[in-house]
Formats: C-alpha cells, structure tokens, sequence
C-alpha cells in the first residue's frame, strides 16, 4: 500500500498557527506552503483547499506554485528518496543507465514512489560534484562514480 | 492632459498617446501585429512572442503588447528577421497541436490557424517527429465543457479570464517547462472544481482547448430516428448573435432566418423561450409579491442564470432560500413540452425529443440536473448552444443568409417585448418590474426601467410601487458576484429584488455564444451591440409586459390553473442544493 498522508488535528492545527503568523506578512502564500510542506511531507488537494479558503488565493493557483517549485509535492515521497543526477557530467557518463536501474531494480517509475511508500526515485540536475561523475544520492547520502553494479548492491542493501 | 509622443513605425512616422503600446500604436495606422495571447484588458501577458517586433537600439526583439512608446523611438514590424522568428515561434507551437480542425469547434473562427496561415507554417517540427509531443490531457467528465490539452498553445488568456470575469480562478497553469498543462489543480475533474460553466475562458480560448461538450452528432441521430418528434425551443439571446456566424455584423437580428434554419433542419415544433420567459415573469413576479406581502425571504434573488445558480450553490449555499424557486425558462419550456405540449400533440411525452438552443453551456449541465424530469425522463433532453447550432448549419449546407425569414406559429411560440429582454443584464428585472408595479398599483404602470439597463457591474435602483419603497439591484458576472456579496454583507440597505446573471452583460455575452476575436474584441462593445437587439425587438413588440402575452393567459386558463398553483409548482419550481468542490478524501 502507498503510504497515506496523515493529516491530524495536531498538524492542522500547526498549519493553522503558521498561516495565522503568515497571513500578517505581505505574500504569504509561499511561507504558507514551505509550513505546510514541512509539517505533513507534502501538499495533497485537502491541504491546497485549506490554505485557499485562508489566504483567499484559488486552489488552481496554489497547485500552480506546488507544482513549479521541486521543494513541493503533492504526493507524500517515500521513505528512502534516491535522486539520480541527469547533470550534463553525470549524464556524459552514463547516468541515464543507473536512473533506468533504479527504475528496474524498485520496480517504480521516475518521479513516482513505490507502492510499499518505502522509496522515490527522482531524477535531478546538478548538485555540483561532477568531479565524482555519475553520482546519486540516497536521502543524504552521496554515491560517487557509480555503476549498475553499485546501483544494485544500494537497492540490497536498502531492502534488507 | 495626456502626453503625446512621435516615433517611427515601418517608416511612417505617427503621433500617439505616450500610454499606448508600441502594438497600440501600429494597430491605430492599420499595421495589424500578429497576436496570439493578447486579450486587451483581460490578458496582457507577453506569453506568446507572436508579437514580436524590431526596435532600432534595443537587444533582440521586443513583444509590442507590453513595450510602451517612447519619444523617437523606431519600430519595424515586418523584416525579414522579425518575420524568420514569428513563423518559428509558431512553428513550435504547432510542433504541439492535435490538427483536427474539420471536427474543431473552431472550424471558422481559430486565431491559431489564422495565424498559421498567414505566416505559412509548414509545420516541418510535427511532421518530421523531431520530438516527442506532449501527454494529451483530456478533462471531459462534464456535462458542460471540457478541457483538451492537445489544443492548448498555453497562451494563458482562460486563466486570465476566469480571474478577472469570474472571479474565480479555476483555471491555472501547473508543472513547468514542457510538462505544463493549463487546468484546474492537478487536473481535476471540471464538475468538481467550483467552476460555474459560464464559459468565459471558452470565449477568451483562441483555439479549441476549451469547449463546450460538442453534441452535434446526438441532434443528427435524433433527427434520423422516426419515432421521434423533435420539439426544439430557442433562447433570446441566440437571435441576437447567431448572424455573426454567417458573416453578419455584430448586433444583427436575425430571427426569422433563425427559426428558417430550424425548419430546414427538420425539426418539427418550434417554440421559443421567449414564451417561459413571460412564464417566468408570471411565476416569479406573484412569487415575489407573496413574499413581500407575507413576511417571506428577502431580498429574492433570480433564478433564470443556471452559471449563477451554479455559483450561488458553491459559493454562497446560505442564501439560498433567497433564490426564487422558479426553474429557469429553459426548464419550465421543457416541462410543458413533456406535458402540456405532448397532450397537445397527442404523443407520449417518451417519443419526444426536447431540444434547446442557448446561448450558454451551464445550460447543459442544468438539463441533466436529476430534479429536471419525471417519470424516468428528462424535460429537455439535449442542449446545443448558439456555436453548434451554427455548425450543424453550415455542416448540412443550408444557406442561412439567403433563407426566407419565417415565424413560428406555434402558441408556445408567443412572447412579448418583456420575455425577449431576458436575455441582457436587466432584462428579467425590467420585465418583472413591469409585471408587479402593475398588479400591485392595479392600473397601468410605465414599460421602461431603464436605471436596470446598460453594462455597469453592479445597477441599483429604487422604485416606489403600492407606497412600499421597493430596493432592486441588477448584478451580472461573477467578479461583480463576489462584489456585490461583500456590498450586501456590509450595508444596512435592505435590498427586495436582485438579478443575477452568471455571465457580463447577460445571456447575450453567454459561454455558448459565437465567439469575438481578440482584435474584434477590442474594436467592438459586443455586449452593448448585442442586448441593442433584444431592446429593439421589444420596442416594436405588440405587447411588452409579460402578463399581456394571451398564450400565457391561454396556458393558465387551460393548464396551470394560476400563477404558483399546485401545477405550477409541481412543473415550474424547483429546489437548490448545497454543493461542495475539490472533495476528494485522502
């Protein structure tokens, strides 16, 4: 099963709390959003719906920033977020490969997260270590020069 | 005082206003700057880079929509570079378009295509498969409208619209890059998103990425069934804009040739909503004075704008028991016609097929409403608006501009110069005020109100009828909707009477009417040229108060009964519910 959001009366009203401090400042739609992201991992249309109706900006509008910005998501993310880098240095080398294994080995397409919400595999650009080409990262973890070969003894590894 | 400035475009040199954009400028020499995006106080965006032109001294290309004139300045609109980056920029966007155009409900008036045209895109990017299109989006679980990516250049303009003439905002771009997609949140479901179907983005759409659900082909089936008897009724608006899709000007009537076509087509009755418009005024008008005389809900809201009752059970749910429980004309049409005209026909009301031709597409929605029939059928049982009734025209090849101009004969098909002004914003106060000052004074009352007329946002007047001050207000589009909500919560005024309309200017400026380029847009007051129409039909009307109308006497006498009587409640009124949007639980 895909992991559910928990949306409780404590964390709705901590979103509440931020909005009331929120909606004193001049644009508070994005500090809003940073609160919300933080406090329930992520901004499902429940939530989207409750900032509306507080800071009076459309639910169509609110999405449209969640969805802009990478920092956002709609969806809650797994427990385990593999971000693969697709940077021009990581792609020279290969990383393509190591993105399509992941894929392959968790069984999850890019950008979506595993049934068991044990794992998300992103895609992402640049994170400035081209020197360690192709490299991905495993929540905060960096995973230099890798190879389809490393890629499966992370995914064991991470399973078991 | 205004601030003149000279500058240089393609070599003539010109005097404008020094508020006025570099594409203002051209457009008042008659150089037309090709656009796509740009909808003239709606959305001034730069979105599109269709617009682009040559600036002597500056870097690249500038978008003429939002560069302002400035003093010397010279413009050049049509070289060859400036030429080589439009027809690319178009050529990107075409690289991304479904072409369907003979099904497009855009057939004759896409500016996309237009401008393909002009700048003879060759289409080179689709036709190669240089790249991978778009995941096509479709949002069509509506009854009303539907959204389809495939035709979306992402101009922007229907979010513009929807902010700014709604008020609501449910349209909006998401994701980014080449994911964006323009919809409600995570494209959910239209009939689940708070939009009331008034269609403003249809009309602000350059292409066909928002449109009405195209029912053409079940009017074709229905026509072709000979079991059926196809009894079509015709709003009074349609008269009032039909003619701009053969080529006539903005604000022609043409009613005669309209009810020709119907004939051509081989619909069998034809009856006019005008008619239940008078009905209406009736059922409303007695509606209004039992309140007022009986201590009831105050002030009573109108009930014939199905986008506004959308909106009033989205958005204000507490208010409604002040919405008049008459069905909108459309429904109460409907219902006579599976009743009152079927016996008439002597035909069982299941062999009927009710059709309506509106100006609007929240008409559409309202006839699938499950309240709006009986005994397992609808009373209207398609509805196509003013653009589709156009199309199948043209589609079966009748040649609306050389068609004898006929009258319907029909007693359903009777109506006074108070049920045809219906259709512009004011129209049902004015005809109801002409009804109620006159069975409340109990003698002849003046015709014209003319403090309800006319396009300001929010009209207020006040009338004495009987010695009771009477406060009505006229309010139409769903930004003045929000507006005039946070005037009423606020003031100590005591307002009697309020019509609402959920479209600017009324059913004239419907979702469903014909559609106004961008540029044509700018250069005409659609809504004024339009509801000019409706004002002159009722001038030369024999009779102009709805009670007048001897079909509506005739109907009471041998139907109804009178107004509100247990029939008439039983086939006119109806009730509203609380509706909720974006319900999804987790």
């Amino acid at each position: 099963m895909r992991s559910k959001v928990n949306i409780t009366e404590e964390k709705l009203s901590e979103l509440k709390a931020a909005m009331e401090i929120h909606k004193k400042e001049p644009g508070p739609l994005m500090p809003t959003l940073h609160a919300a992201q933080k406090i329930f991992g992520c901004i499902p249309l429940p939530i989207q719906k409750i900032i509306s109706n507080e800071l009076d900006v459309s639910i169509a509008r609110i999405n449209g920033v969640v969805t802009f910005y990478g920092h956002f998501s709609v969806e809650p993310k797994g427990k385990n977020i593999v971000s693969v880098c697709l940077g021009t240095a990581c792609y020279v080398k290969g990383s393509q490969g190591i993105l399509d294994a992941f894929s392959h080995d968790l069984n999850v397409k890019v950008g979506d997260t595993t049934d068991d919400g044990m794992f998300t595999l992103e895609a992402t650009r640049c994170i400035g270590a081209c020197g360690l080409a192709p490299i991905f990262t495993v929540n905060e973890e960096v995973f230099a020069n890798g190879s389809v070969q490393l890629v499966k003894k992370v995914v064991q590894k991470l399973k078991s | 005082m205004t601030n003149y400035v000279h500058l240089t475009i393609d070599g003539r040199e010109i005097t404008v206003p020094s508020d006025y954009t570099v594409m203002k400028a051209a457009d008042s020499i008659g150089i037309s700057v090709p656009r796509l995006c740009f909808l003239e106080g709606i959305h001034e965006q730069s979105n599109c880079r269709v617009c682009i032109v040559k600036i002597d001294g500056q870097r690249g290309l500038k978008t003429s929509c939002s560069t302002k004139v400035a003093e010397g300045m010279v413009v050049h609109t049509d070289t060859k570079e400036v030429y080589e980056a439009v027809s690319f920029n178009l050529e990107l966007l075409a690289g991304n378009h479904k072409f369907e155009c003979w099904k497009c409900s855009r057939e004759n008036s896409c500016e996309f295509l237009d401008l393909l045209r002009r700048f003879n895109v060759d289409n080179d990017f689709s036709n190669a498969k240089l790249f991978d299109q778009k995941e096509i989006k479709m949002n069509d679980t509506s009854e009303a409208m539907l959204l389809d990516s495939s035709k979306c250049v992402l101009c922007g303009r229907c979010v513009s619209a929807c902010e700014k003439q709604s008020g609501l905002g449910i349209l909006n771009f998401s994701n980014r890059g080449s994911n964006t997609y323009i919809g409600p949140a995570q494209f959910h479901n239209l009939e689940d998103a708070g939009c009331i179907y008034c269609g403003k983005c249809i009309q602000a759409c350059p292409t066909g990425a928002i449109r009405e659900k195209d029912e053409i082909k079940l009017l074709e089936r229905a026509l072709r069934d000979t079991s059926k008897t196809i009894v079509a009724q015709v709003a009074p608006s349609v008269r009032a804009a039909l003619g701009e899709e053969f080529g006539y000007k903005i604000g022609t009537n043409v009613e005669g040739q309209m009810f020709a076509a119907m004939k051509a087509l081989g619909i069998h009755e034809i009856i006019d909503t005008n008619f239940t418009a008078d009905l209406t005024i009736l059922e409303e008008g007695t509606e209004f004075i039992n309140r007022v005389q009986n201590g009831g809900v105050l002030p009573m809201f109108t009930s014939c704008s199905p986008g506004w009752v959308n909106y009033l059970e989205l958005y204000y749910p507490e208010y409604i028991p002040n919405l008049s429980t008459c069905k909108s004309p459309q429904q109460m049409a409907g219902a006579l016609i599976k009743t009152y005209y079927a016996k008439k026909l002597n035909k069982d009301p299941k062999d009927i097929y009710s059709v309506s031709i509106m100006p609007c597409v929240a008409k559409k929605a309202e006839a699938k409403r499950p309240e709006m029939g009986r005994d397992g059928y609808q009373d209207v049982d398609l509805v196509l608006t003013t653009r589709e009734f156009a199309r199948l025209i043209r589609h079966r090849g009748i040649p609306f501009r050389d068609l004898e101009p006929i009258r319907p004969f029909g007693d359903l098909a009777n109506y006074t110069g108070a049920g045809v002004i219906f259709g512009a914003s004011g129209g049902v106060m004015e005809a109801a005020l002409r009804t109620v000052t006159e069975i409340l004074e109990g003698k002849s009352t003046p015709v014209e109100f003319s403090e309800v007329r006319g396009l300001k946002d929010i009209k207020e007047a006040t009338y004495t009828v009987s010695g009771i001050d009477v406060n009505v207000a006229v309010v139409h589009g769903g930004a003045a909707i929000k507006e005039f909500f946070k005037l009423m919560k606020t003031t100590d005024k005591q307002y009697h009477f309020v019509e609402f309309m959920g479209c600017t200017g009324g059913c004239i400026n419907g979702g469903g009417q014909p559609i106004v380029s961008a540029i044509n847009q700018e250069k005409y007051d659609v809504r004024a040229l339009r509801s000019k129409v409706l004002y002159n039909i009722d001038q030369n009307t024999e009779f102009r108060k709805s009670h007048e109308n001897p079909a509506v006497k005739m109907i009471y006498d041998e139907f109804l009964g009178k107004p509100n009587s247990h029939k008439s409640h039983e086939l006119l009124h109806t009730h509203y519910n609380k509706r909720s949007f974006y319900d999804d639980k987790i």
